[in-house]
């Protein structure tokens, strides 16, 4: 099977905008799971609400696009009663750590064996550039027009802490790695979560002073600290800046899990 | 072998559940539903079936609706607040017409209200509480025998017409115990699978599309969106949004003769009972009290789609005494039905109506 039999061609063209960053997300996705040599038949992409939740629908196996924020719930339900079946989610910020926040977290303790890929665009694009729970503080969006008051949400250290399998984290510029991250995700039994920073030119880029779509990709790329390099530095007593976003493997373990393949 | 058995409303819908094939439960406690998951929790595993506690109830009427698209037939139960909280899903079920159970053993709001009192308040909310327009099944038993038998025949429903089947029971069943004899097995009509390069969401002739369940190699893409025959996003065609939610609604009201289920007492009588659920037991007592010709009785299995020309064998009524223990929800729909008049008696507090009230009311309006 070739690499774009996994699209559904009759779908195109696609809504996201030009320089979203979701695309390169599916792609290093779908690169992974071809490395798994995964049917289609026998894999299921699942969804909430949001630009990140659309993936799905551009994926020729099943698919559920569901209510907003409550995709891990239904993957939940399609995971157990059928254990065979290979199951992703797609999510964004919005619909993963605000409205399903408490979805995820279930999602993390149970340690079901889903992969869940979390686009994380900083900000409500779907609906208009709206803050997210991890819109970083001062940022603006139509929401925060003086400026985010609100902490972020670390998406990975929820996953952590809530009991995941395998948590990481890169950004639409690290593709290789990305695709790598993934893959471990999918080998690794359990709930498995990478969160893939991307970039949103529309909605998060245009008021936060990113011109080109490649600023804000650069930008992504410089405030990136390999999770190593962090350690290193706590470690030597270095001050980490806090706009830097830690990248890399930051779990795989063996709790038991749940729901995993007969 | 039949068997007898001394159960409780709660457990007779679990055990009609299994009997009927529900491999998938999920759900959240809630009084006075728990005992169903409790039960369900006991059993399910030994059948090879899937038991989770979700984390609320949301995300019960999610896994139920997952599980159902994976091929289970799948159930869950709660009271007022945890139904409130599925209404979302529901939307989605309709929408998506997924077939699934869910068991509402009805307790007195609004809120938090009485967990441990019996109501039915909800009746107007399992019709109407999504958003948008569509159409759904409500069934409502009115002892534990039909508790078994009403949960087993639900699941036929979901399945022959795609769509969320309500079980709308209440405290008072949910918790009575009495005597109930087990079939040997229930009917079990199979979901209609989709026909193999069809569009999966084409409909038949009976308004209802083949179900393409996952993991079969459909590739069927299932959205809340409003969507086309192949299933994909098509939200901004007005044509095309009206078909969809006539279709929803049509496979449901056009099939309200096939899908009723209700019995007729005294078809002559000037004065006419009509109940469902719990207060049905009630005129049963004054109907054996007081054996008397001019005293009918219409009691209703099927509240929705609600079985309106049933109203029209009673041709000599010269009103409608309907009991319930909600201020009128479903009186008011009988009055969109006939020009007779219609007695709401409505009774709050989680008591049923005794039988001395029901022929005070009768005697009132003779």
């Amino acid at each position: 099977m070739s690499f774009e039999d996994w699209y559904r061609q009759d779908r195109l063209p696609h809504i996201y905008c030009p320089g979203c960053g979701n695309g390169t997300i599916i792609n290093c996705t779908l690169a992974a799971i071809e490395q798994m040599a995964w049917k289609k038949e026998e894999t299921v992409f699942i969804s909430g609400i949001g630009c990140s939740s659309r993936a799905p629908g551009y994926i020729a196996t099943d698919s559920l696009h569901t209510t907003h924020g409550r995709a891990i719930a239904f993957a939940t339900g399609v995971k157990l009663a059928n254990p065979d079946l290979n199951v992703v989610v797609f999510t964004g910020d919005g619909d993963l750590a605000a409205i399903g926040g408490n979805h995820f977290i279930h999602g993390c303790r149970r340690n079901i064996d889903l992969t869940v890929v979390c686009m994380n665009n900083q900000i409500y694009g779907m609906t208009g550039g709206q803050g997210s729970p991890t819109t970083p503080l001062g940022c603006l969006s139509s929401t925060t027009p003086y400026g985010c008051a609100e902490t972020p949400f670390d998406l990975c250290e929820l996953a952590i802490a809530a009991g995941a399998n395998f948590v990481s984290r890169w950004t639409s510029y690290h593709v290789k790695e990305l695709e790598k991250a993934v893959l471990a995700g999918l080998q690794t039994p359990g709930f498995s979560f990478i969160e893939a920073l991307v970039q949103c030119p529309t909605a998060f880029g245009r008021r936060n002073k990113f011109k080109q779509v490649a600023d804000q990709v650069d930008y992504l790329r410089t405030h990136s600290m390999l999770k190593a390099k962090r350690d290193r530095l706590l470690e030597q007593g270095e001050h980490i800046p806090p706009d830097m976003y830690i990248v890399g493997e930051l779990v795989r373990r063996n709790r038991p899990a749940l729901g995993v393949k007969r | 072998m039949t068997r007898i058995e001394f159960w409780q409303g709660n457990t007779a819908c679990t055990e009609g559940a299994l009997a009927a094939g529900c491999t998938f439960f999920g759900g959240y406690p809630i009084t006075p539903s728990t005992e169903i998951a409790e039960h369900m929790a006991v059993k399910l595993p030994k059948k090879n079936g899937v038991f989770i506690q979700m984390e609320d109830e949301i995300a019960s009427m999610a896994s139920i609706i997952g599980a159902s698209w994976a091929g289970a037939r799948a159930m869950t139960a709660t009271s007022g607040p945890g139904f409130s909280l599925m209404m979302e899903n529901i939307g989605f079920a309709a929408m998506t017409e997924t077939p699934c159970v869910i068991v509402n053993v009805q307790r007195g709001g609004p809120s938090t209200g009485q967990p441990t009192m019996g109501a039915q308040g909800d009746m107007l909310q399992c019709r109407f509480g999504s958003h948008g327009d569509y159409s759904i099944i409500a069934l409502c038993p009115a002892s534990v025998q039909e508790m078994y038998e009403l949960t087993a025949k639900a699941f036929n429903l979901a399945d022959e017409y795609r769509v969320p089947v309500f079980i709308m029971t209440d405290e008072i069943i949910g918790h009575m115990r009495e005597k109930i004899v087990i079939p040997d097995s229930v009917a079990y009509v199979p979901r209609k699978e989709l026909v193999r390069g069809t569009p999966p969401f084409r409909a038949d002739n009976d308004l209802i599309p083949g179900f393409p369940q996952f993991g079969k190699g459909y590739s069927v893409h299932v959205t809340g969106l409003t969507h086309d025959e192949r299933g994909y996003p098509c939200a901004t065609n007005p044509k095309l949004h009206e078909a969809l939610v006539m279709r929803l609604v049509d496979k449901i009201e056009s099939a309200r003769q096939k899908i009723a289920d209700y019995e007729i007492l005294n078809p002559d009588a000037e004065q006419v009972f009509i109940a469902y659920g719990a207060p049905v037991r009630t005129v049963q007592q004054v109907m054996h009290d007081h054996p008397d010709k001019n005293i009918g009785f219409l009691r209703i299995r099927t509240v929705w789609p609600f079985p309106g020309f049933a109203l029209k064998e009673f041709k000599h009524a010269k009103r409608f005494l309907v009991p319930e223990l909600n201020l009128g929800q479903i009186a008011r729909e009988i009055e969109r039905h006939m020009q007779v008049p219609v007695i709401s008696l409505p009774k709050l507090g989680g008591d049923l109506h005794t039988p001395a009230e029901l022929f005070a009311a009768l005697e009132d309006y003779r």
